[in-house]
């Protein structure tokens, strides 16, 4: 393709192909801390215009690649970041086999991981975010990599995805203007923008974590906090994950450690501050 | 053109250890693209790869694995919700090379789930399945009203707690195709492999991968299909029998075709292509390093081909009316 990228985050490289300039100057720009020497990539992504005559009159971003969703729908060329962020994530959901993968955040301190997942607009993107400016080692906003073998968390640290209120919050975070890239208004996921993950995250990207604590957050809702049955917990991440299934065996005994071994708890709270505040609490009552 | 590269090691798989990154990566989106991916990486078993290369094949021989199970699963649940009526399944593509155990389902993906039944028990084995929670998917009435009076095969079902497809055929090409397949000879030879399952005996085993091929369809994923027939002309012991069996179902020449892209493509070479030969191999060679297809508008003369195959002009003149109302576009 006209323009091409190879990026690496965490344990999986990319071959970012493109029919644009900018998508991949900005991905370039964004990802400067990350290795990006060319070498044997783990998945493709193309962006290709949508349609024919598509790449001048009105651009329009087709998400295609090693694995593709049939009826996914194009999107604006000024949205061109974000359909190549979803295309490197649709690719690690459709086909990463090397970890579980689980639909979460997590940050890490003193060794141990903290894992949080629940649904779009929970909260564990921006809370891992939040985390990751005050002490904690941030390890994704998106996956968790659980380990087949020894049931560690491998980060998978691409950027922070902030949609809609979450960006004025990390803006007022993170004092570095240069680690925002452009505020993308009314995308499919509302209005966007990503963050650069401080700089320890993309530094110590290959070091994995012991899991310690798993949260269900939940933002809006009164101060909050139930214990999650290990079986409520195991269904519910199967749901959270893209490849239980396609994992067979190894899948099953992999979540079936996780969740008899890491302590699980719904947390809901009302604003940033006040999940901090608790988190802090529950990390210091597990040591 | 990275398909071609494909083509290269598949046929010698020694060539791998010299390829840099930036071929590697075009190999292996051609190879994902053309789903022979688990292939490939069959072929290369104990030959030195790219680093970083080794995982991606170790995942795709993890998928077919996977596939395989299921698709046996699935062949087994259709064998036991056809037993009481007395019928075994024979099992077609994927699912009979995996069950049969033939090189050619060797790291192969698999899919859906296609079977054969004689023609005169179709609507027992259509109830039967139906009883055992596989359901209707093509909601239109034309398109099941299509499929009945026309097609090999009945409308696709889908198992409503597994999620799975089957499609039942009665024979292996439309009923408007110009080739006519002897139906009740494919099931008189029918081999069982236990399990109360059956496949087709060796010689029907190629012609049907060859009437797939060029007799039916635009040829997409033509490459692997091709890889089918090389697979299983390389396992056929008697070639007089498998000529005088293509000859019964009318596909001689598309044998012959056949026999001659496969020596072509993963062969020793020792035929000459005629000019249309050459336009069916630039169609299964056009993927590009990218995983694209490279050649669209010849795709898009094969998509007009397979139609003409398909029907009589007056015939597919109503019929691409009819779906052009109902708002279907060729891609």
């Amino acid at each position: 393709m006209r323009h091409s990228l190879t990026l690496t985050i965490g344990p999986a490289r990319f071959r970012i192909g493109s029919a644009w300039k900018e998508p991949i100057a900005r991905l370039r720009a964004l990802y400067a801390a990350y290795p990006q020497e060319e070498g044997v990539a783990d998945f493709t992504v193309r962006l290709e215009p949508a349609g024919v005559g598509r790449r001048w009159w009105r651009p329009s971003v087709r998400i295609a690649g090693d694995h593709m969703l049939p009826d996914a729908l194009p999107m604006a060329l000024r949205h061109g970041l974000l359909a190549a962020e979803m295309g490197m994530n649709l690719q690690m959901a459709l086909g990463w086999r090397r970890h579980l993968l689980i639909h979460a955040s997590s940050v890490e301190k003193d060794g141990r991981a903290l894992v949080m997942t629940g649904e779009s607009g929970s909260g564990k993107s921006t809370l891992a975010a939040l985390l990751g400016e005050r002490g904690w080692r941030f390890m994704g906003d998106e996956f968790a990599l659980i380990d087949l073998a020894d049931g560690k968390v491998h980060p998978f640290p691409r950027l922070v995805s902030l949609k809609n209120a979450s960006v004025a919050a990390m803006r007022v975070e993170v004092v570095d203007g240069a680690r925002f890239g452009p505020l993308m208004r009314g995308t499919p996921k509302g209005d966007i923008a990503h963050l650069v993950p401080p700089a320890a995250a993309t530094a110590r990207m290959g070091e994995a974590a012991a899991p310690a604590l798993l949260l269900f957050p939940r933002y809006g809702f009164a101060r909050d906090i139930r214990p999650v049955g290990q079986g409520e917990a195991f269904m519910r991440l199967t749901q959270a994950s893209t490849n239980y299934v396609a994992l067979g065996e190894a899948g099953f005994e992999t979540l079936h450690r996780f969740v008899t071994g890491v302590p699980a708890l719904a947390v809901d709270y009302e604003s940033g501050e006040e999940a901090l505040e608790l988190i802090d609490a529950l990390w210091a009552d597990l040591s | 053109m990275s398909a071609r590269t494909l083509m290269a090691l598949l046929r010698e798989p020694s060539g791998a250890s010299g390829l840099g990154a930036r071929a590697w990566n075009g190999v292996i989106s051609a190879a994902r693209a053309e789903r022979l991916l688990g292939t490939l990486a069959v072929r290369l078993e104990g030959v030195e790869v790219p680093e970083g290369g080794r995982a991606v094949l170790v995942d795709a021989l993890l998928d077919t694995e996977r596939e395989a199970r299921i698709a046996l699963w699935e062949a087994d649940r259709a064998a036991r919700a056809l037993a009481p009526l007395g019928l075994e399944p024979i099992l077609l593509k994927g699912a009979a090379y995996a069950a049969a155990g033939l090189e050619a389902g060797r790291g192969r993906m698999i899919g859906d789930l296609d079977i054969l039944v004689p023609r005169d028990r179709l609507d027992e084995a259509e109830a039967a399945l139906l009883d055992a929670g596989w359901e209707w998917v093509k909601p239109d009435p034309y398109d099941d009203a299509y499929y009945r009076q026309w097609m090999h095969e009945l409308p696709p079902l889908i198992h409503r707690e597994r999620d799975r497809m089957i499609d039942v055929h009665h024979t292996i090409l439309p009923l408007t195709a110009r080739p006519k397949p002897d139906a009740a000879e494919l099931v008189a030879e029918s081999v069982g492999v236990g399990g109360g399952l059956r496949v087709l005996s060796p010689e029907d085993r190629v012609c049907h991968a060859v009437a797939h091929l060029f007799a039916d369809g635009d040829l997409s994923g033509g490459l692997r299909n091709l890889w089918d027939v090389r697979c299983l002309l390389g396992e056929m012991g008697d070639e007089a029998a498998l000529e005088r069996r293509a000859a019964r179902h009318g596909l001689g020449a598309h044998l012959a075709r056949a026999r001659r892209l496969a020596d072509h493509v993963f062969g020793a070479r020792g035929e000459r292509l005629s000019l249309a030969d050459r336009l069916f191999l630039c169609r299964l060679l056009a993927r590009d390093g990218w995983g694209r297809d490279g050649a669209k508008l010849l795709g898009l003369a094969f998509y007009i081909r397979s139609h003409v195959l398909r029907m009589p002009p007056l015939m597919l003149a109503r019929h691409l009316w009819t779906k052009w109302r109902k708002g279907h576009r060729p891609v």
